[in-house]
C-alpha cells in the first residue's frame, strides 16, 4: 500500500465499516493515502489519542466532539465533525428476567412500537429502572432519555443511567446490576447469542435516521492539512456510498469479521448490515429495514442543527448555558468542508447548515447547492421537533 | 504534614496490580486500594472516595470513570482527568505508557507528580512485557498454521516438508503476501472443502 501515511482510530463495531472499507476496498489508496486503522479499547482512550495527536482522525460517537466543545471530558482541544459515518444501528435490550415479566404480562416484542415497548417496560419494571449505556456522551444515552422522557420517566428520579462498556454488559446483566441496556451492533446480537438479554427496540423505532457515528479530527489538523483532510473525507465518503449498495453487504460482513477488525462470525455482522435480527435466545427474528445505514442522499452531511440539538440536551442535563452550548456545537459541524470537498463526487449538498430536526415524517425535498435534495424522514416516534433558532 | 493521599489502582491481574502497588509504595506513603475492573466500579470508587484513580488505558472499564468527571457523578468531590500543564509533558508520557489518572479537584501538582512518575515507569514496563508476550503468541500461532499448511500440501501432492515449505514461500512471493497469510488461506480453504 502506498501513499501518505494516515492513522485513524476506531472502536471495533459494525459501524466502523466505512473506515474498514475505505482501507480494504482501496478507496483510501485511490486518494493517495496509506490508511492505518488502530482499534481503541475505550471511547475515552480513543478521544485522548486523537486530542494528543497520536491519531489524525477517529470514529466517534456523535455527541463526543460536542461534549468536547462544551469542555466536558478530556483535554481542552477542539474536535471537528467532518461527516456523519452512519445512522442508527443501536438496539435497546432488557435482561431476561425483565423480558420474562413483560412477556407474562402479554407483551409481544414487536421490535417496532416505541410507545408500546415503553409502557410494557414500565409495567414490567420491578423498581427504578437501571440502565447501562456505553458512554456518557452517546446517542445511546440521548435516545434513551428522549424515549423514556416522552413516556413519562425522567432522570434521575425514575432512572438510574450508568456507563457500562459493552464488553462488560453481559457481566452487569448476570450480576443483576442493570435491567435495560442500549448498545451498538454487534453487542445486541452478542447479548442474545450469549443468552443474557433480549432485544426490545431498534434505535430506528425512536428516531428515524438518527446520526450515530462521525468522522472526527482535531480542528487544528483540518486547518493545517486541508489537502489530507480532503483526501480522507473523499475516501471515507466513497466507502460509505459503496456500503449503501445492498449487493456489497455480504463482502462487507466478511471483511469486518476478520481477526484484525471485529473478530466475529460474519453472519452476526451480516444480521446488522441487512437488518435481519435475532432478538431473543429463542431465535425469534425481526426484520428492520435501515436498521443501520451508511449512505443515502445527503446522509453524510454534518447538519449544524443536529449538533445544536445534542448540545442543547447536554446543556440542559448538566446545567450549562444552552445558548453558548449550541453556538459552540454548531461551529464544529464542518458543513463547509463537506460541501467543498465532496461536490464533484456527486454528494447531495444541502444549501442550509440547519434544518428543523424531526420535522420530516416522510421523505421531503429541500433546496440544495444545485437544485433540490430529497431527505429521508428524521422523525421522532412522538413527533417532537427541535428548532435550533427557537427561543426556549 | 498533609494526610496520606488515597489512591485507587484499577487492575484485574493481581500480579500486575502488585507490581504497580510496590512501585507506588517506593515513591511515598499512600493509602492504596486495588480494585478489579468490575461493573460496579463507580460505586466502589465512591465508597472509597479516593484522591487519585489510576487506570490502564487499555482497559474498557475506563469509560466508566468518565462518568465521574460529570458534575452529577457519584463522587461528591469533582474529579478531572489529570492534565499536566508543564513542559515536561507528564500527560503525554502517561498516555504513551498506557496509564491514565483521574484526580480530585484542587490537588496540588507537586503532590501528584511522584505518583505519576512511579506509575508511568511501572506501566512502561508492563506494556513492554505485554507487547513481547503478544509478539511471541503471534509467532507461535503462525508457526502452527504454517505447519498445518505444510502437512496438507505434503499429503495432497506427495511432496516432502522442504518442498512444501518452498511451495508456500514461492506462492507468497508471487502474490506479495506473507507465508503465514498464504498458509492461513490454505488451511481455511481445506477446512471448507473437507
Amino acid at each position: 500500500m502506498s501513499g501518505v501515511p494516515i492513522s485513524v482510530g476506531y472502536i471495533p463495531l459494525v459501524d466502523a465499516a466505512p473506515l474498514i472499507i475505505a482501507r480494504e476496498i482501496g478507496f483510501a489508496e485511490e486518494e493517495g493515502l496509506a490508511l492505518t486503522l488502530n482499534a481503541a479499547p475505550s471511547w475515552s482512550t480513543l478521544r485522548d489519542q486523537l486530542m494528543l495527536g497520536r491519531l489524525e482522525a477517529a470514529h466517534m460517537l456523535f455527541p463526543m466532539p460536542i461534549a468536547a466543545a462544551l469542555g466536558l471530558g478530556g483535554f481542552n482541544t477542539r474536535i471537528d465533525i467532518l461527516q456523519i459515518l452512519s445512522h442508527n444501528g443501536n438496539s435497546i435490550g432488557v435482561s431476561r428476567a425483565l423480558a420474562d415479566r413483560m412477556r407474562a404480562q402479554g407483551y409481544g416484542f414487536d421490535f417496532a412500537d416505541a410507545r408500546a415497548a415503553g409502557e410494557a417496560l414500565i409495567a414490567g419494571a420491578a423498581g427504578r429502572l437501571r440502565i447501562g449505556v456505553p458512554f456518557p456522551f452517546s446517542m445511546h444515552a440521548e435516545l434513551l432519555y428522549h424515549w423514556l422522557g416522552a413516556i413519562g420517566l425522567s432522570a434521575p428520579q425514575d432512572l438510574d443511567v450508568h456507563t457500562v462498556p459493552p464488553p462488560l454488559m453481559a457481566e452487569a446483566l448476570a450480576a443483576d446490576e442493570i435491567d435495560v441496556f442500549c448498545v451498538g451492533a454487534p453487542w445486541g446480537s452478542i447479548a442474545v447469542e450469549n443468552r443474557v438479554g433480549e432485544m426490545l427496540l431498534p434505535g430506528t423505532a425512536i428516531r428515524a435516521n438518527a446520526p450515530e457515528k462521525v468522522l472526527a479530527v482535531r480542528h487544528d489538523w483540518a486547518e493545517a492539512e486541508p489537502g489530507l483532510t480532503r483526501r480522507l473525507m473523499r475516501a471515507v465518503w466513497q466507502a460509505g456510498r459503496w456500503l449503501g449498495h445492498e449487493r456489497n453487504l455480504l463482502t462487507a460482513a466478511e471483511l469486518l469479521a476478520r481477526r484484525d477488525y471485529l473478530d466475529l462470525p460474519p453472519e452476526l455482522i451480516e444480521r446488522t448490515l441487512t437488518g435481519n435480527l435475532v432478538i431473543s435466545p429463542r431465535g425469534e427474528m425481526r426484520s428492520v429495514p435501515g436498521y443501520m445505514s451508511f449512505q443515502t442522499g445527503a446522509a453524510g452531511y454534518p447538519w449544524a442543527s443536529q449538533g445544536a440539538l445534542v448540545a442543547a440536551r447536554l446543556a440542559t442535563r448538566l446545567g450549562l448555558s444552552r445558548e453558548e452550548a449550541m453556538a459552540s456545537a454548531r461551529a464544529i459541524c464542518r458543513t463547509d468542508l463537506y460541501t467543498r470537498n465532496l461536490a464533484d463526487l456527486g454528494a447531495d449538498l444541502p444549501e442550509a447548515r440547519d434544518k428543523i430536526e424531526g420535522a420530516l415524517n416522510a421523505p421531503g425535498a429541500i433546496p440544495a447547492v444545485q437544485g433540490q435534495v430529497i431527505l429521508p424522514s428524521d422523525a421522532f416516534f412522538d413527533g417532537w421537533i427541535f428548532d435550533p433558532f427557537a427561543n426556549s | 504534614m498533609p494526610e496520606a493521599l488515597s489512591i485507587i489502582v484499577i487492575e484485574t491481574d493481581p500480579e500486575r496490580a502488585g507490581l504497580i502497588e510496590d512501585s507506588l509504595r517506593e515513591a511515598g506513603s499512600f493509602e492504596i486500594t486495588v480494585i478489579p475492573e468490575t461493573t460496579g466500579l463507580a460505586r466502589r470508587i465512591s465508597e472509597i472516595n479516593p484522591d487519585i484513580v489510576l487506570v490502564d488505558m487499555a482497559s474498557p472499564s475506563r469509560d466508566m470513570l468518565e462518568e465521574l468527571t460529570l458534575a452529577s457523578g457519584p463522587l461528591e468531590r469533582p474529579v478531572a482527568m489529570f492534565v499536566d500543564r508543564s513542559d515536561d509533558g507528564a500527560t503525554k508520557a502517561a498516555i504513551d505508557a498506557g496509564v491514565s489518572a483521574y484526580v480530585v479537584d484542587g490537588l496540588r501538582a507537586d503532590r501528584i507528580k511522584p505518583i505519576m512518575d512511579a506509575a508511568i515507569a511501572r506501566f512502561n514496563m508492563v506494556q513492554r512485557m505485554r507487547t513481547e508476550l503478544e509478539t511471541t503468541r503471534r509467532a507461535l500461532e503462525e508457526r502452527k498454521v504454517i505447519d498445518r499448511a505444510k502437512g496438507l500440501l505434503m499429503k495432497a501432492r506427495g511432496i516432502d516438508e522442504d518442498e512444501a515449505y518452498a511451495l508456500l514461500r514461492r506462492t507468497a512471493m508471487d502474490q506479495g503476501r506473507r507465508v503465514a497469510d498464504v498458509a492461513h488461506a490454505l488451511v481455511t480453504a481445506a477446512g471448507l472443502l473437507s
